[in-house]
């Protein structure tokens, strides 16, 4: 172990720029973000992931932004392990009709200001899955969604766009 | 070996099935196949409904051949399985669930995917409205002093998909776990039926997300069975490529994940990095994070150029370079040892008799792999080997996913370089009259199967997708009986079984 730690002393940083925020999903989130974001959030941002029907695709790549590469937190980014911690909820679906009082129930827990952030296709209006009889719809239907990330998932850098565009527009506030 | 056919009697053989046999039986036959699951002569597959018929997919004792069979069903009701097999219970709730088939004599009669929210009842039977309510859920009695219940979920504290635990607890020994599934089913077979075959193509690449490459390849399979049509060559050769693609980034994600929780971060940090550069490598060469929509029916949808297969080669070599050190590590940290080594034993009799897949089964003696006993192209071809360990620890199943890994790195060296050229698709047609088939493939998580009925029109009439994870979230609630709360999410990493997969 102690070979690796040192090997890590002298390797180049894995860790890349950060990519320009989305400007559509900034244009998007303008009327959301309201001015008191910027004096309760500072420059934080602690997020509670619910999976409220997704195929696990989206978990993975929001996993995949604590990765060396992505390093999430550098920007003031952590996931929270409770929503009562959470400043933003973000929600991968379709939203099933079997979670979507658990859904309800996290939103409702979680402290204002709150923001909704929805992941990927699925997650605007079922995508794939609208139709089914055991499916609710889109997170808009069950909880207000200030923000979606588009994507079939959405990789982690269109992930990251997305919530340093709410960071951004929380600064300018 | 056990001949199936001699096993079930004499069942009527179906035309115009094909990959394996199908049979129609009647109650005896069925009784039969049943008690001849109970006695371990034959191994359950799979078990799905129909509006009047219920369906069994069986595999023989050394898993080289299968069959399905069929009862047809008139009165709604069938002998239950789940009496003399275990295995077969909740797929037996998951088919009164969903058709309305009762199970006679069941052992367990309460609703499993249905939690009464949907608003119909028997959505692909019947198709009865019902009030969505919610109805409560009896969870199973347990009884002593000085127990207490700790229950956990649908959301959980992790990035992870929603399910509910409950841990009966004797201070800090869990005594029992019960899970209550179903939060994540989203109608898939539903929305397959009458749906094109790309339609449902896609359908099936989203059953579970980290398995999009076995569950296409399954369907592709399945389809181009049925429709008696082969993919050519390349596009074989594609195919397994993926999939073994998306065997490594998985075991590899699986590695740092199960040490991460014992608390030994360094390797979920390596690891994460390795498992990064496979996904950004499949996005160079193939055009997609996770392969997804890349195999369709008849062949593959994308081809690769000799930069990407470049980008692979290279990758094999950086993961080569990398993972002696990161197994170095995990084999001689003591504090790590500690956690996994002894943790979640898992009886290699239990596996055998819930046919568990994958490394499941396999860190328990079951050395079931759907790419070598089933030997569908291009392994029929290629070198590799089906490692299995006796002991069926947490330890047992990393050191099965550390050497497939080295297996998988091995079979991509192969593929790149017998690939063959040629075309990548072949059209596929209406077939002009009812097909159907069953394939099996081997997922990083274990034997995905699909079975598929193609109408006249070319439209699909009824598919079920099964994941393995049937077959092995059951075994999750045995091996944790006995160890302490905190080993929890050990065991169950080491598992790691789809809930979307499942719940479907």
């Amino acid at each position: 172990m102690r070979k690796l730690l040192f090997e890590s002393l002298l390797k180049p940083i894995l860790t890349e720029r950060r990519p320009s925020s989305d400007e559509a999903a900034v244009a998007e989130l303008a009327a959301a973000v309201a001015h008191t974001a910027r004096k309760r959030l500072g420059r934080s941002l602690s997020i509670r992931e619910v999976d409220a029907g997704s195929s696990n695709d989206s978990e993975l790549e929001i996993h995949a932004l604590n990765n060396a590469f992505y390093d999430v937190e550098r920007f003031g980014i952590r996931f929270v392990a409770s929503p009562r911690h959470a400043d933003v909820l973000l929600v991968t679906g379709p939203v099933t009709k079997n979670m979507r009082q658990a859904l309800e129930r996290t939103f409702a827990a979680t402290p204002g200001p709150k923001w909704v952030v929805a992941v990927g296709d699925d997650a605007l209006d079922g995508g794939c899955f609208a139709g089914s009889y055991a499916v609710a719809g889109g997170v808009g239907d069950v909880v207000p969604v200030d923000l979606h990330i588009p994507g079939n998932p959405p990789s982690p850098t269109a992930l990251l766009k997305g919530l340093l565009a709410l960071l951004d527009r929380a600064d300018a506030g | 070996m056990t001949d199936i056919r001699e096993v079930i009697g004499t069942g009527k053989r179906v035309e115009r099935h094909h990959g394996w046999p199908r049979f129609e039986v009647d109650r005896d036959g069925w009784i039969r196949a049943a008690e001849t699951l109970a006695e371990g002569r034959l191994t359950l597959a799979g078990l799905w409904g129909e509006k009047a018929a219920i369906h069994m997919a069986v595999l023989a004792e050394d898993g080289g051949s299968a069959a399905v069979l069929t009862l047809a069903c008139p009165n709604l009701t069938f002998p239950s399985v789940g009496r003399l097999h275990p295995p077969a219970i909740r797929l037996e709730r998951t088919v009164h669930d969903l058709f309305g088939l009762v199970p006679e004599g069941a052992p367990d009669t309460r609703p499993w995917l249905d939690h009464g929210r949907w608003g119909v009842r028997f959505p692909l039977g019947a198709c009865e409205p019902a009030p969505a309510d919610g109805a409560p859920y009896t969870f199973l009695p347990v009884e002593g002093d000085g127990l207490h219940q700790i229950p956990v979920g649908p959301v959980h504290a992790g990035i992870i998909e929603p399910g509910h635990f409950r841990f009966t607890a004797n201070g800090e020994t869990v005594v029992r776990l019960e899970a209550r599934l179903g939060y994540v089913h989203k109608g898939i077979e539903g929305l397959m039926q009458g749906a094109t075959l790309s339609r449902a193509a896609e359908l099936a690449g989203r059953v579970s997300g980290d398995s999009t490459v076995a569950y296409a390849l399954a369907f592709a399979r399945a389809a181009e069975a049925a429709l008696g049509i082969e993919a050519p060559s390349r596009a074989v050769m594609l195919r397994a490529l993926m999939a073994e693609l998306e065997r490594v980034a998985n075991h590899l994600g699986d590695f740092g994940a199960i040490c991460n929780d014992a608390a030994f971060a360094l390797m979920l940090a390596h690891c994460a990095v390795l498992r990064e550069q496979v996904l950004r490598t499949a996005e160079a060469s193939l055009g997609h994070r996770m392969m997804r929509d890349r195999i369709v029916p008849g062949g593959v949808a994308v081809d690769l150029e000799p930069a990407g297969a470049a980008a692979v080669a290279s990758l094999v070599k950086e993961i080569r370079a990398k993972l002696p050190a990161l197994i170095d590590l995990y084999d001689n940290t003591a504090s790590l040892q500690d956690r996994t080594v002894g943790t979640g034993y898992l009886k290699p009799e239990l596996a055998r008799q819930f046919g568990a897949g994958g490394y499941v089964g396999r860190a328990s003696g079951r050395a079931f792999d759907a790419r070598r006993a089933l030997a569908y192209a291009p392994y029929d071809r290629l070198t590799f080997e089906v490692p299995a360990l006796p002991e069926g620890d947490v330890n047992a199943r990393v050191w099965v996913r550390i050497r497939e890994i080295e297996q998988s790195l091995s079979l991509l060296d192969q593929i790149l370089d017998t690939m063959p050229r040629g075309p990548l698709r072949v059209e596929t047609a209406p077939p002009g009259m009812p097909v159907e088939a069953a394939a099996m493939v081997e997922g990083f998580r274990g034997d995905v199967l699909v079975w598929l009925r193609i109408g006249a029109d070319g439209l699909v009439e009824r598919c079920h997708p099964r994941d393995p994870s049937w077959f092995q979230w059951p075994l999750l609630e045995a091996v944790i009986e006995g160890n302490i709360v905190a080993d929890f999410p050990l065991c169950n990493k080491s598992f790691n079984c789809s809930y979307s997969g499942h719940d479907l």
